[in-house]
């Protein structure tokens, strides 16, 4: 087993947004800046790094039948740390972020992760994997924020790079998310096939 | 009149699909046909009911009295895979044809995160029971006509020839854009 594959394996090559499409909803609902996409994306990464180690340390002891509603279980652990902890020490980014906080619960990439790699796995390649998987998700709700806050507002992390009033609202508002996100998928199917 | 407020805002104007990216899932996988569209539509509409409902009467006469408000995520989303459950016999026994048309989707109802949101939802916006019912009802019903236009686009869609790249997903991702501009022209109705 190759651990630097496992890691990177996540980040770019099976990037979880631009790639396998999966997680559309917190990608799309809580990109209306850069920073609110790093801090979705980090929370993911937690969330998944955390359920990756628990489910492969747990996976002999879990009977094959249920094994769906207990890796349920132990995300939604996570999940409701995760809330108690953003709800202490971040309350502003807990609430622009909102629902989508406990709704990581329903997010596909963790659960995905979990059936299709952790259960299969040692601890540290559990614990790469979701780091990698997460770190990825972060780069893409990150870079698709950014974009969209260039757009509408002419800042990026807060940065003015032109002033407002040239900026398309629209790309903060809910139609921008769609178009944005569209195109850039449509760039990295540029780029890949070039490579290819 | 706060029953149709209620109503009009959910399917229209804060429609969970176009304007609070919830359930993108399913609008993106299943929105091939309009048959599966309308099944799918269909499943939505039953589960989210009937969830929000018990979801509603756990949170009211379990969690809050007992102050067990921090296991609210858990309890619900353990409801909700309880439901899917059951309603997947139901419809494999009821109706073949329709199960063989949902397929894979539906046991990913339960990662439905519209199912979920709602039952949220409902509680944090301090709801009564009915009020809850007519918001779970009016949202599926939201989230049923986005799923059924996107499909009726969609289907045109498959016609036309797109340039490398911008094919399947790319050209989705726009016309659910510009989907969502078209509602965005209900907002202020309410």
């Amino acid at each position: 087993m190759n651990y630097l594959k496992t890691f990177t394996n996540g980040l770019l090559k099976e990037n979880p947004t631009f790639v396998l499409l999966l997680g559309m909803c917190p990608t799309l609902g809580t990109t209306t800046s850069g920073m609110n996409g790093l801090g979705m994306g980090l929370a993911t990464t937690f969330v998944l790094i955390g359920s990756n180690v628990v489910i492969s340390l747990l996976k002999n002891l879990i009977p094959n039948k249920v094994h769906i509603p207990a890796y349920i279980v132990i995300i939604a652990t996570f999940v409701t740390i995760l809330q108690m902890v953003m709800e202490a020490y971040m309350p502003a980014l807990y609430e622009s972020l909102g629902l989508f906080i406990p709704l990581i619960v329903v997010n596909c990439i963790v659960l995905g992760r979990a059936e299709s790699f952790a259960a299969k796995n040692n601890p540290f390649a559990s614990f790469l994997d979701g780091a990698g998987v997460g770190l990825g998700f972060t780069f893409a709700l990150t870079l698709l924020g950014s974009v969209r806050e260039l757009l509408g507002t002419g800042n990026v992390f807060s940065l003015k790079l032109f002033p407002e009033h040239y900026g398309m609202l629209i790309f903060v508002l809910a139609p921008g998310a769609f178009i944005a996100l569209g195109y850039l998928i449509a760039i990295i199917n540029k780029l890949q096939t070039k490579k290819g | 009149m706060t029953y149709i407020l209620i109503l009009i805002s959910a399917v229209f104007v804060n429609n969970i699909v176009l304007s609070q990216f919830l359930g993108i899932c399913p609008f993106l996988g299943v929105s091939k046909k309009i048959d599966t569209a309308l099944g799918m539509g269909a499943a939505v509409a039953f589960v989210m009911t009937i969830s929000t409902v018990v979801t509603y009467l756990i949170q009211k006469s379990i969690l809050d009295p007992f102050g067990l408000g921090f296991l609210q995520t858990i309890t619900f989303i353990l409801v909700i895979a309880f439901l899917v459950q059951l309603v997947e016999i139901i419809v494999k026994k009821i109706s073949p044809a329709l199960y063989q048309a949902l397929g894979v989707f539906l046991p990913l109802i339960s990662t439905n995160c519209a199912i979920l949101g709602v039952a949220i939802m409902v509680i944090q916006k301090d709801m009564t029971l009915i009020e809850s019912v007519i918001f779970a009802i009016s949202t599926a019903i939201g989230f049923g006509l986005a799923l059924v236009l996107f499909a009726g686009i969609r289907e045109q869609l498959a016609l036309v020839k797109l340039p490398k790249g911008m094919e399947g997903t790319p050209t989705a991702l726009i016309v659910a854009g510009l989907l969502a501009m078209a509602f965005m022209g209900f907002s202020g109705v309410v």
